[in-house]
């Protein structure tokens, strides 16, 4: 059986290859081929070391080369990051694109960018809020200038927004607790604008920041938005815009950043001081958290018969490791 | 009486939980919950009981005649919804049965009602939808997080984007970074014209004159030479001086950023400002 198959092995090798080449040693099995576990878990381990070995010895090599070739070298490829790799988004908004700027000049939000509205915040919690969670709407309400916290004792949502609309509100804040810790986060635009539903997660009071710094002052704070590319992030990056006042008072030297990476908004909330016309130094102080927008709807507040613009939907957005939305 | 014997309290009922301080039955069919001898309905031929199904009430009885007919046992009466004429059916129905039993269907059928009525009642308020948490995506969730949050680097990112409004003046006259509002100077009007130079020159004379005069009091400790020749060496300095600054401007300026890349949208209007690359300075005289 031996010496039947040896010939047909070779005759296969002859077919594949114009010049064939002797096998020097006996062929060996690959390593998952191996039954028995222990020794072929030796043997991928063998296996690996050789691996990294040679893979050493190339880079050894590379950057002999390199070194050899001094300025001729070809420059140093980038390195892959997810960044690097994210699969394009066709909604990306270009610069200079003419139907963005009129959809942004004709939009909700279109009254407070002229400046006819003065943005006026009304934050709340879902119902008995904990200790926690009032804390942070405490804070929260220090850091947005122009908000007031209330208690909901019960209150139906889509009774407090008309009354809300009545009292002048722009915008309505529900911190959505779980456990004691507040865990979502619904911003609504309030007369009749969009709902941003959002998932709250890892939020430091101020006390748990470690900082030395004094609590924010009344001034209104600078906005930083970074990284919204798509449509939808320029939406929602719009949305955040307009929860501070326009004009912000350089004199009060804050800053609220909103940074979104990989689909996770992070806040943050520091003072900053130029040191020197190159340098920069912050200090954080007030709250932060991060955010991952589950579901965008176009009016206000209605979960059972709003229309949603855009939702999470886990099987279909999740597939790809390199695909982001905002 | 011999049911109750057999299985009531000595032998084994499948219906009976026993609790420290009572015994409760399970059977669908008993009046009260509790396993007593007047309320087990296995041990009474004559029984009768409320059920409700899906927000209606009925009546159940069981009839001695029917025992041996266990399908066609139990009798069922349907309740008007109305509650006093229901108990009024409940009682024409149960007729010369037990006082007990009457009593506890009445008050069986009571809670009933009270507990319907409070089930449509909290339907029509806001209810607490839960929805589970599936622990695979939750740490998988947090830990995309953490990485974003390392790849974010967000102080760096901050700092990058307020030194950016700085150079594009958002801030104004607040900060006085001479060199750098200097730059703006001298490429605004760069850009406009010539004749305002002059001024232009001013004001660099005013920000060199430091150096300036102590590059004259230098030159004038160590050369002993007549005036004349102080004088040209002088206006030569001056002019020196004056490229000098230029072109450390300019060497500043072509080190400059490009307007930056970020967030297209901006809050207020700024100007965009094209930085000329200009040649490096191929050395800087330095005096004395």
């Amino acid at each position: 059986a031996g010496d039947g198959s040896a010939p047909q092995a070779s005759a296969a090798e002859d077919g594949g290859q114009p010049a064939p080449e002797r096998v020097l040693f006996p062929p060996t099995f690959s390593v998952s081929e191996i039954k028995n576990k222990q020794r072929r878990h030796f043997m991928f381990l063998r296996w690996k070391q050789q691996q990294r070995k040679e893979k050493l010895a190339a880079k050894k090599k590379r950057r002999k080369e390199r070194e050899a070739l001094g300025d001729k070298a070809p420059p140093k490829a980038i390195p892959k990051t997810i960044e690097n790799q994210r699969v394009y988004d066709e909604t990306t908004v270009d610069p200079n694109d003419e139907e963005v700027a009129f959809d942004e000049a004709t939009d909700e939000f279109a009254p407070y960018f002229n400046r006819q509205t003065v943005p006026k915040i009304l934050i709340t919690t879902s119902d008995r809020p904990r200790g926690r969670t009032v804390r942070f709407c405490e804070q929260l309400s220090t850091v947005i200038p122009n908000s007031h916290v209330y208690y909901r004792r019960g209150l139906a949502l889509k009774r407090i927004i008309p009354q809300c609309i009545a009292r002048d509100f722009t915008d309505l804040i529900v911190i959505n607790e779980d456990r004691k810790i507040p865990n979502g986060l619904v911003l609504s635009h309030l007369p009749d604008g969009p709902t941003a539903h959002f998932r709250l997660s890892s939020v430091r009071l101020r006390k748990e920041i470690k900082r030395k710094g004094k609590e924010p002052t009344e001034h209104a704070p600078e906005v930083i938005l970074n990284n919204f590319t798509t449509r939808l992030g320029h939406s929602i990056g719009r949305m955040f815009a307009s929860l501070f006042p326009h004009d912000p008072q350089f004199i009060g030297r804050q800053v609220a950043t909103f940074h979104n990476q990989r689909d996770y908004i992070f806040f943050r909330f520091h003072r900053y001081i130029f040191k020197s016309e190159k340098k920069v130094g912050i200090q954080e102080l007030g709250p932060r958290f991060t955010l991952k927008l589950r579901s965008l709807q176009k009016g206000t507040f209605d979960s059972k018969f709003g229309e949603y613009e855009w939702i999470h939907k886990r099987r279909e957005m999740d597939t790809s490791r390199r695909k982001f939305h905002l | 009486q011999v049911v109750w014997d057999m299985l009531g309290n000595r032998q084994f009922c499948s219906y009976k939980i026993t609790t420290k301080t009572q015994n409760f039955c399970r059977n669908e069919y008993n009046l009260t919950g509790l396993c007593n001898r007047s309320s087990c309905p296995l041990a009474n031929s004559q029984y009768a009981t409320i059920r409700e199904e899906k927000g209606r009430c009925y009546l159940y009885m069981k009839a001695i005649e029917r025992a041996p007919f266990p399908r066609r046992l139990w009798e069922r009466v349907l309740l008007s919804k109305n509650y006093e004429k229901a108990l009024e059916e409940i009682d024409e129905n149960l007729i010369y049965w037990p006082r007990f039993i009457r009593h506890k269907c009445k008050q069986r059928f009571t809670k009933i009602t009270q507990y319907l009525i409070r089930i449509r009642k909290l339907t029509l308020k806001r209810q607490r939808k839960l929805v589970p948490l599936r622990r695979k995506i939750e740490r998988r969730e947090k830990r995309r997080e953490e990485k974003a949050l390392i790849a974010a680097q967000l102080d760096n990112a901050i700092e990058k984007e307020l030194l950016e409004r700085l150079k594009q003046d958002t801030y104004g006259d607040i900060y006085n970074f001479p060199i750098h509002a200097f730059d703006k100077a001298l490429q605004q009007q760069d850009a406009e014209s010539e004749s305002e130079s002059d001024a232009e020159r001013e004001d660099e004379d005013d920000e060199g004159t430091d150096k300036r005069e102590f590059v004259e009091a230098d030159d004038s400790d160590l050369s002993d030479f007549e005036d004349m020749d102080k004088l040209e060496t002088s206006t030569e300095e001056e002019q020196e001086e004056e490229e000098e600054v230029e072109t450390k401007a300019s060497h500043s300026k072509s080190k400059g950023k490009t307007p930056l890349k970020g967030p297209a949208r901006r809050k207020r209007a700024h100007i965009e400002i094209e930085y000329e690359e200009e040649t490096e300075p191929a050395s800087k005289t330095k005096a004395a």
